[in-house]
């Protein structure tokens, strides 16, 4: 083995000097649009990466179209020289940086460098005042985090859920909150305990958060962590219902599992390429719910009982028609203060709920 | 291993036909075998590669170009290597005294936490003089920070490697709090971070270069911490304590002032490079400051065996690794994962050649 691969390394070596320094494009790259996606984390993490890169793949066959994917990009300087080394050396015109905390300062500035290429990121936080090559897309998944809610209310025997959270930041929030409510529109006696690990993925932390809701008798229990994995494994393990978040986590546990509210990026990426594709200009700012098919819920779980399924299927219906509203008033947060008066009600575009920061009456923890 | 020493007999003829004065044939033997390991290294590995079904010499010619074949690969790799000069040299330091200390993330961590603090204090001072109290208090915060745990080492005899471990879980956990809570920018909704700074303050680029001042400053602490510890008798002081500390003290050498002072050094030089991190690359503290500059110093300052010049080269390897990881993984379909196998391969091999110093050029004087 060693003398072929010394062998093999005198021929690298070979080619190696050979080979010219400038940069050049890979003939393999050659195609009309190069798209490149960057990942935070593992692809296959069964949560938010891999959502990600499944929309990523629906797209991989379309006509004229090469896919670039890099994965585990921390939130430094390290995505800029990912973004730069697709436009450079891959030659990539088109870029999803897909974490939050990627967007500023990293791709901002990389955007206002390279004015020919087009950066569209997750989260929505793109405003008029950034490049206009730049642009971000999000979904409403609070939604469909409500109507897992009814689910979970309907499962429940003792009438507790458990959410294990990363932190108490407000997209964070308006997903317990909503999940609650939906449980609540079921029976208002049910609770939610929260239980929030300090950041994105912390697997130990998260298996020992299961564990301490399960030992708190709470017998449906949902996530917002970027990988799902050792939460729904742990709580299937511990004879819970799961209902899952990002992308679905039925594999992990068949039996257990519920529903779930995932992402249906597809939805976006097929959208811009063929944009691209056909040199149109890009949106800056997208976002959609259910009714758009930005996210969708996974198909019910052996368990899900029948009058489970016909009362989520029929708020399903109603989300579809539009300005449906999971927040609205009378609404009081877990210390008792009305946060929503009678008669308000935001609709999951309202720009308020992107400031939330209070638990719903129902939610046992703290923002704080 | 064998065959490598069967070599050495024809080795040591070259080393007196050579007419190598000792120092030389210890300095040649300092430079011969780490390069054999990484070699040795690098074969390993693609003997991995090869078994996984993928072409070895693709994967070296990709490391070379995404790391190191084009200019703008260069600066990707310059700008890698910023941080890990610095936190390499926070385990470089008190391996002069023979202490392990394996916790530079804390120290990088508060480091950069204290410049944002520090920083936005001194807004009505120019630009360059904000940067400079920064840079104090970086440097403050990480001395501080490990040269406790040197002060734990000498007066309570606690073990320096766990209690830096331990202790850069509890400095992460602090920055996550205040970051979180009393330092939060009421605007970074989603990214808890602190107030960004202002333009002024920031470190700026290299002029010419893609590549900011922080590399700069790495290469000349690299190179002043090698002055001081090969010719001043500050330095030959730490390294006779090094060798015995028993025999140190004897001898009148102040062991305790050399620890606390070798250990608040190296920790200077972490919290020093977590205050470019955030004045250079983030504008701001949050989370992403634990981003594992800290653990990647460690392997390098082994690879260095310790010499403070020696991690420049050594910096420059794993960040230009780091720089072709994504590349690699673009092109060959790799995971991630393949760069970190590659690391640990490399640092494994480093550390069994340790076993071969004084056998590959054995010393006249010494029995074979």
């Amino acid at each position: 083995m060693f003398e072929i691969n010394r062998r093999r390394l005198l021929k690298a070596g070979a080619a190696l000097s050979a080979a010219p320094l400038v940069s050049r494009i890979n003939p393999a790259f050659a195609a009309s649009l190069t798209a490149g996606f960057i990942y935070v984390g593992p692809r296959d993490d069964y949560g938010y990466n891999q959502a990600h890169a499944e929309g990523a793949a629906a797209i991989k066959d379309m006509d004229g179209l090469t896919i670039v994917e890099e994965e585990n990009v921390p939130e430094s300087d390290a995505v800029v020289k990912t973004m730069e080394s697709m436009i450079q050396l891959d030659g990539a015109s088109l870029l999803f940086p897909t974490s939050f905390g990627y967007y500023n300062p990293f791709v901002v500035d990389t955007a206002k460098n390279y004015p020919d290429v087009q950066f569209r990121h997750c989260g929505g936080l793109w405003t008029d005042k950034d490049p206009k090559n730049a642009g971000s897309y999000f979904g409403y998944i609070g939604t469909a985090q409500y109507i897992c809610g009814i689910i979970a209310g309907h499962m429940t025997k003792s009438k507790r859920l458990g959410f294990v959270a990363a932190k108490p930041i407000p997209q964070v929030l308006l997903n317990i909150n909503a999940y609650t409510l939906g449980a609540k529109s079921v029976d208002p006696e049910i609770t939610t305990q929260v239980i929030f690990t300090g950041d994105w993925a912390m697997p130990v932390k998260e298996a020992e958060a299961v564990n301490a809701l399960v030992d708190q008798r709470a017998d449906v229990l949902t996530c917002h962590v970027d990988s799902p994995k050792v939460f729904a494994q742990t709580a299937a393990g511990r004879g819970a219902y799961v209902t899952g978040y990002h992308t679905s986590q039925a594999k992990l546990a068949p039996e257990k599992y519920l529903t779930g509210a995932e992402w249906h990026w597809a939805t976006v990426y097929k959208m811009f390429a063929e944009k691209a594709l056909a040199g149109e200009e890009l949106p800056n700012f997208v976002r959609g719910g259910l009714a758009e098919d930005f996210v969708k819920i996974s198909p019910y779980g052996p368990a899900v009982t029948d009058a489970a399924k016909s009362q989520a299927d029929a708020v399903k219906a109603e989300v579809m028609k539009g300005g449906f509203a999971v927040i609205k008033g009378p609404l009081k947060d877990n210390k008792g203060k009305e946060v929503v008066a009678a008669g308000q009600e935001y609709p999951e575009s309202a720009i308020e709920l992107e400031k939330m920061d209070y638990l719903v009456e129902g939610v046992i923890g703290s923002t704080s | 291993m064998s065959e490598i020493t069967r070599d050495a007999p024809r080795l040591s003829s070259l080393s007196s036909r050579l007419q190598l004065s000792e120092a030389g044939r210890r300095r040649l033997e300092g430079a011969l075998i780490p390069l054999i390991a990484l070699l040795a290294g690098l074969l390993v590995f693609g003997a991995f590669i090869a078994l996984n079904g993928k072409s070895p010499e693709e994967f070296y010619w990709l490391v070379y170009r995404g790391g190191f074949g084009t200019w703008f690969s260069l600066q990707n790799t310059m700008t890698r290597a910023a941080p890990l000069l610095l936190t390499a040299l926070c385990v470089a330091l008190p391996a002069q005294l023979g202490l392990v200390v394996i916790g530079g993330e804390g120290a990088f961590v508060l480091g950069g936490l204290a410049a944002a603090v520090v920083g936005p204090l001194f807004g009505f001072a120019p630009g360059p003089v904000a940067i400079l109290m920064m840079a104090l208090a970086g440097i403050c915060a990480g001395g501080l920070w490990i040269g406790l745990v040197g002060a734990m080492r000498h007066y309570r005899g606690i073990n320096e490697t766990i209690s830096s471990l331990l202790m850069a879980y509890i400095a992460i956990a602090l920055m996550h709090h205040f970051v979180e809570g009393p330092l939060k920018d009421p605007a970074s909704l989603n990214k808890p971070s602190t107030v960004p700074l202002e333009p002024a303050m920031r470190i700026g680029e290299i002029p010419g270069m893609d590549v900011h001042w922080g590399f700069a400053v790495g290469i000349l602490a690299c190179l002043a911490a090698g002055f001081v510890l090969s010719r001043t008798t500050f330095g030959f002081a730490a390294r006779i304590a090094g060798g015995n500390a028993r025999a140190a003290a004897v001898q009148g050498l102040p062991v305790g002032r050399l620890i606390l002072a070798f250990t608040g050094l190296a920790g200077a030089a972490a919290g020093l490079a977590g205050m470019i991190q955030v004045a250079a690359v983030q504008g701001s503290a949050n989370a992403s400051l634990a981003a594992g500059y800290g653990y990647t110093g460690i392997l390098i300052a082994f690879l260095a065996r310790q010499n403070p010049v020696a991690i420049i080269p050594m910096a420059l390897l794993i960040g230009g690794i780091d720089a072709a990881g994504g590349f690699i993984q673009r092109r060959m379909e790799l995971p991630d994962a393949t760069v970190l196998v590659l690391q640990g391969i490399l640092f494994v091999a480093i550390l069994v050649s340790e076993t071969m110093s004084g056998r590959l050029l054995p010393s006249r004087n010494a029995k074979s």
